[in-house]
């Protein structure tokens, strides 16, 4: 009796993790695999929600996705949740292949797991949790996203997520070490330094792809005189796409890697450089896995760290940003972490011309990129950036020429969403900016 | 009809049924609620980060009228979803017909609405549920989403206010019928909470808390 | 008979040398019998050297290590002309390398670290580079009994394992997870056999890593191989792997348990070469003997430790969602602890059992990142199931007296460090302190520390500390 409405014909994308995952399932493996994993989850909280909806529909206007499809509602919170959990729940897991593709698509491509849709749900449900289980099934029954799947491999294979060699790793952190030396005297990046108060995590693509976002960390830190370090060992990355494929055995696993390394180094705390779903892993999600309530050495986000520098004077701000800019919240630290006044307070003090995007804060639109989507690869670009013209509406709103994104996922999603809507602005850390505006005491800069 | 109208039936309906109704409601919604609960604790996760004070918070704002951002987007589905929850509790317990009832079984008091008053909430009850159904057919976002279930939960919902609206003013069948029709209806709604998704009514201050507890305990944000 | 009483309190040579340890080795180390009868224990205050004097002497000196007897404090120098060198006891090596790092004191006092020169990285002993040289070298590990030197290498594009100046023959796509023998001739360590093309999932699932001990890789591939473990005669290895995608399991010398798990943790070898796991079933997590269970279930259950003589196993626990202990035998501490516990660590006689433990009053609140949160991340040391009264902002691992009377950890107040002895901070405050290390009769107390800019080797009596 549901009422389908027309859903706009897309070109078909071929994924070979889903095509060739759903190859090998047969109806009875598709059958006994899902209700093993449902009693496997306990379903109390499905349960929950499930016999809470009401069907309203209020949660629909909360997805970027939705908004960006001119509100089609194959797109909505719960209309996804119709397509993919509902149909497993009514079918009581007699779905065929074909099916589990289109929902492994709905629930790893349409949906970020950004969590704004249940601050739009009057019940409160939590239909990322609803789509995360649906993503575990997946996980189970092998139809998953071939490049996601891959960075899952890569954090079980080396505990980082971008099969960084162990020497690659180490090699990355001397080389930003010399590079910044020329700039700091005696700058350093302590490799495992036993009680330090500090330990300093950073995501895969950090040391892969963006080097000098370390050495910016390494600059802040020396100057702001913090007694930090690196592990040199596996752990040092708090990254956890394996806890987006599903694969939450993993997920534990590299979770226990980083807080052993943490532990290992007898430091007081972990600070973490700017990434969202790392946050999320490490703070409220994965932790979890192994039974700790809460992470059991302290993780700090960037922001706030940046935060608490600033305000106590650690460093100074000399030389503020010109341009105008604007600040992306990133979901997983803005619903995730309530860090929405900190970053605005650092942006402030490092930029001259804030202007802030509406919404935002923990209303604000995702960038479509996290949850695990953006690492779906290039077969899913297309679809994330028709998936959030709503967001580059916001950004374009605003006239600033530069988007501040404290997020991995959320700065190259949106330098994807600027670039196909052709938006003409820039996306930085907050890192790349405060670099170039603390003061660097006349003592420490290094003889030319 | 006949059957309908008899002295038995009504005794019936209104005696042993109303004892098997309510028996239902509650051992019905206490079982749904243990089982979540017993549930839950096997799942972990969940039980160790409820908080009182930030699940009433939550559950706080989002019982405020335009207390919450979405409440605010939707100004006309928000003042109906009020009125109608209103309506929906407050005029069956204090309606004078069923204060007699009561009084007369047990002899307690309670206050009683006025006549009118009683009769215009029923109204906008009726009216809500018209709006439902409606928006279930206009709103995109809603039909799609829309399940046979759904007409028949409002239906069951709609029906006890209905018959006792038409019984009230003696409107079509015979009163007595009426308020038979009535009873029956009532007690069907009692029934049908703790099996259908009117168990929204048991669930929802258990998930809008747990959702209030990590947003604002765990996560330190808002939810609203 | 004092060797063995002794062992367990050889638990964490590493770490006393300011060293990270791993958390969960299982091997306890060997460092050779009587090590502290050898030390001075006469020699009340011996001030070592001079260490704000190097500072003004070079221009940059990292990290401080000691030595276990005491008698030696080094650490990377950098000269005027940026080239580095090791300085101990304030004399420098003649040698200078263009980088040094993973500087340590092996068991017998000497300077092991990682040196680089001439785009070659070996190790350094004493001053002596090895023969052998990489494209890269790291993880440099210290054999348990001290004799021995292993580190990863990565030389032409191929990864490998060189333990004692004698590389693996063989080279493989990837080497992870250094396992070494307690009598330091051996070594294994996860091996990727392949080198696969970007985003292969289909080839990855059917498994590139296996265990190569000494060079030479197991017939049989898995999808993960990760903690490694040697038997204590170091004839047997064992390995926590996944075998597809869902299924894990262990496995040694190549054989499977006939049981696969829904996740596993390293293994490790009991000293009758039986093999012990953390397992996940259906109910929790259990440990696994030889692949039948023998206890819990618990939430979580972290790798095992035994008492010297094999009889007891301690491990922490989760006994509780978000509550961890100690369990012994199975059976869990009544007092459990918010945050975390780490390794247990069995007193020689292996009656009692000691570990750290964290608790925080407030755990959601993670409010700062430079300053403590009132009443959160206080560390003690708990032993048999009873915290000590005081707490610290941090805490090192407990170490026994010989009779297993007396514990003893560095322990941190306020950016300050002390040696806290059963559960009261030492009179003394110092900018630098390495672990405590207890004389042979246990009446004294060897403190290694740094205060006013100079290092000092104390023996302190017990009841002065």
């Amino acid at each position: 009796m549901a009422v389908a409405a027309e859903k706009k014909e897309v070109k078909k994308i071929i994924d070979l993790g889903l095509e060739e995952g759903a190859k090998k399932l047969t109806p009875e493996k598709i059958e006994i695999t899902i209700n093993n994993a449902l009693a496997a989850m306990g379903g109390a909280r499905l349960d929950a929600y499930v016999s809470t909806c009401i069907h309203c529909g209020l949660c629909s206007e909360a997805c970027h996705f939705y908004l960006s499809h001119d509100g089609d509602p194959h797109f909505s919170p719960v209309g996804k949740v119709k397509q993919t959990m509902w149909e497993i729940l009514k079918n009581k897991g007699r779905v065929s292949p074909d099916s589990v593709k289109k929902i492994a698509e709905i629930a790893y491509t349409e949906c970020n797991l950004c969590r704004r849709c249940s601050m739009y749900c009057p019940f409160g449900i939590d239909i990322a949790y609803i789509i995360s289980s649906v993503r575990r099934i997946c996980h189970l029954l092998g139809v998953t996203p071939q490049y996601l799947q891959d960075t899952a491999h890569s954090h079980a294979a080396t505990m980082n997520q971008m099969w960084l060699k162990q020497d690659e790793w180490i090699d990355t952190l001397f080389w930003q070490e010399d590079d910044y030396r020329r700039e700091i005297k005696n700058l350093t990046i302590p490799l495992d330094k036993e009680g330090a108060d500090i330990m300093y995590s950073v995501i895969g693509p950090e040391p892969k792809f963006l080097a000098m976002l370390i050495g910016n960390a390494a600059k802040i830190m020396n100057v702001a005189g913090i007694d930090w370090t690196f592990p040199s060992f596996d752990g040092w990355d708090n990254s956890d796409m394996a806890m987006f494929s599903g694969d939450q055995e993993i997920m534990g696993r590299v979770k226990r890697a980083h807080f052993e390394a943490a532990m290992r180094l007898k430091v007081k705390r972990i600070v973490m450089g700017e990434c969202g779903h790392a946050f999320r892993s490490v703070y409220d999600v994965g932790n979890r896995w192994f039974g700790w309530k809460m992470p059991p050495v302290p993780v700090i986000h960037a922001i706030q760290f940046y935060y608490e520098l600033i305000k106590e004077g650690r460093i100074k701000i000399v030389k503020k940003f010109k341009e105008p800019v604007t600040l992306h919240d990133p979901c997983n630290v803005m619903r995730g972490r309530g860090l929405g006044d900190m970053a605005r307070y650092v942006v402030n003090a490092i930029c001259e011309d804030f202007r802030d995007m509406s919404p935002n804060k923990e209303h604000n639109y995702c960038c479509a990129a996290g949850g695990g989507v953006i690492n779906c690869g290039p077969p899913w670009k297309l679809k994330r950036m028709e998936g959030n013209r709503v967001k580059a509406e916001q950004m374009k709103a605003t006239g600033a020429r530069v988007v501040i994104t404290p997020c991995h996922n959320c700065h190259s999603g949106i330098e994807d969403i600027i670039g196909y809507y052709k938006l003409g602005m820039h996306t930085k850390f907050i890192s790349d900016i405060l670099v170039d505006a603390i003061e660097v005491p006349e003592s420490m800069k290094a003889k030319k | 009809m006949k059957f309908l109208m008899s002295e038995g039936f009504y005794e019936f309906v209104r005696g042993p049924m109303v004892w098997l109704a309510f028996l239902v409601f509650i051992s019905g919604s206490t079982y749904r609620i243990y089982k979540i609960i017993s549930g839950l604790k096997k799942e972990a996760v969940v039980l160790p980060y409820m908080s009182f004070k930030y699940g009433l918070r939550s559950i706080a704002h989002w019982a405020t009228p335009f207390g919450t951002v979405n409440w605010r987007r939707h100004p006309v589905m928000t003042t109906v979803t009020f009125l109608f929850h209103f309506c929906l509790i407050i005029t069956p317990v204090f309606l004078l017909a069923h204060n007699i009832l009561l009084f007369q079984s047990w002899h307690i008091r309670l206050w009683t609405l006025p006549e009118g008053l009683a009769d215009l909430m029923t109204l906008i009850v009726m009216l809500s549920c018209v709006f439902f159904l409606l928006r279930r057919f206009v709103a995109r976002e809603v039909r799609f989403v829309t399940y046979p279930s759904d007409f028949f939960i409002l239906a069951i919902v709609f029906l006890p206010f209905f018959t006792g609206f038409l019984a009230y003013h003696q409107l079509f069948l015979p009163y007595k019928a009426l308020i038979v029709l009535h009873i029956l209806c009532g007690e069907l709604m009692l029934i049908a909470i703790p099996f259908t998704r009117l168990a929204h009514m048991l669930f929802s201050v258990f998930t809008r808390a747990y959702t209030g507890s990590e947003f604002g305990m765990v996560r330190h944000a808002r939810d609203w | 008979m004092e060797a063995t009483q002794k062992s367990e309190e050889k638990v964490q040579p590493i770490s006393k040398q300011g060293i990270p340890s791993p958390l969960h080795t299982a091997t306890p180390l060997d460092r050779g019998k009587d090590a502290e009868s050898r030390m001075d224990w006469d020699t009340k205050e011996k001030m070592i050297a001079n260490t704000d004097e190097w500072k003004s002497r070079y221009a940059e000196v990292r990290p401080f290590n000691v030595s276990e007897d005491g008698e030696k404090i080094g650490a990377v120098v950098q000269n005027d002309d940026e080239t580095f060198t090791v300085c101990i006891n304030g004399n420098p090596w003649e040698e200078t390398y263009e980088k040094i790092w993973s500087f340590k004191f092996t068991n017998e006092g000497k300077a092991a670290c990682l040196v680089l020169k001439d785009n070659a990285w070996t190790v350094a002993l004493d001053g002596i580079p090895w023969n052998e040289k990489f494209d890269y070298a790291w993880n440099l590990q210290i054999a348990p009994n001290g004799r021995s030197i292993g580190i990863n290498i990565k030389k032409d594009d191929q990864y490998g394992v060189c333990l004692g100046d004698k590389p693996w023959v063989q080279g493989f796509a990837d080497v992870r997870n250094l396992f070494i023998s307690s009598d330091g001739t051996k070594a294994a360590a996860s091996v990727a056999v392949k080198r696969l093309a970007e985003a292969d999932i289909f080839n990855f699932q059917k498994g590139v890593w296996t265990v190569a001990v000494n060079g030479v890789p197991w017939d049989k591939n898995f999808v993960n191989v990760w903690g490694l473990a040697f038997s204590p005669d170091g004839r047997h290895v064992a390995a926590e792997t996944r075998i597809n995608l869902y299924d894990y399991a262990v496995v040694v010398d190549g054989n499977m348990w006939p049981q696969t798990y829904k996740c596993v943790c390293e293994p490790c070898f009991t000293a009758k070469n039986n093999v012990i796991a953390p397992v996940k079933i259906a109910k929790g997590w259990t440990l696994a003997l030889d692949g039948k269970p023998i206890w819990g279930p618990f939430i979580q259950v972290w790798p095992p430790k035994f008492s010297s003589d094999g009889q007891k196993i301690a491990a922490v626990v989760a006994s509780e969602f978000g509550r961890w202990t100690i369990a012994v035998d199975g059976s869990a501490w009544k007092q459990t602890f918010s945050d975390t516990v780490l390794d247990p660590v069995f007193s020689p006689d292996g009656k009692r059992v000691a570990a750290i433990a964290k608790e925080s009053k407030d755990p959601m609140n993670m409010g700062s990142s430079l300053h403590s949160i009132e009443g959160n991340d206080r560390w003690t040391i708990v032993v048999d199931g009873i915290p000590w009264n005081q707490d610290f902002d941090m805490i090192w691992d407990p170490v026994f007296s010989p009779d297993g009377s007396t514990v003893a950890a560095k322990a941190e107040i306020n950016g300050k460090y002390c040696v806290a002895v059963n559960g009261k901070a030492g009179k003394k405050m110092f900018d630098a302190l390495w672990s405590p290390v207890f004389s042979p009769r246990g009446d004294k107390i060897l403190v290694r520390c740094i205060g006013g800019g100079k290092y000092y080797r104390y023996v302190v009596p017990l009841d002065e500390i």
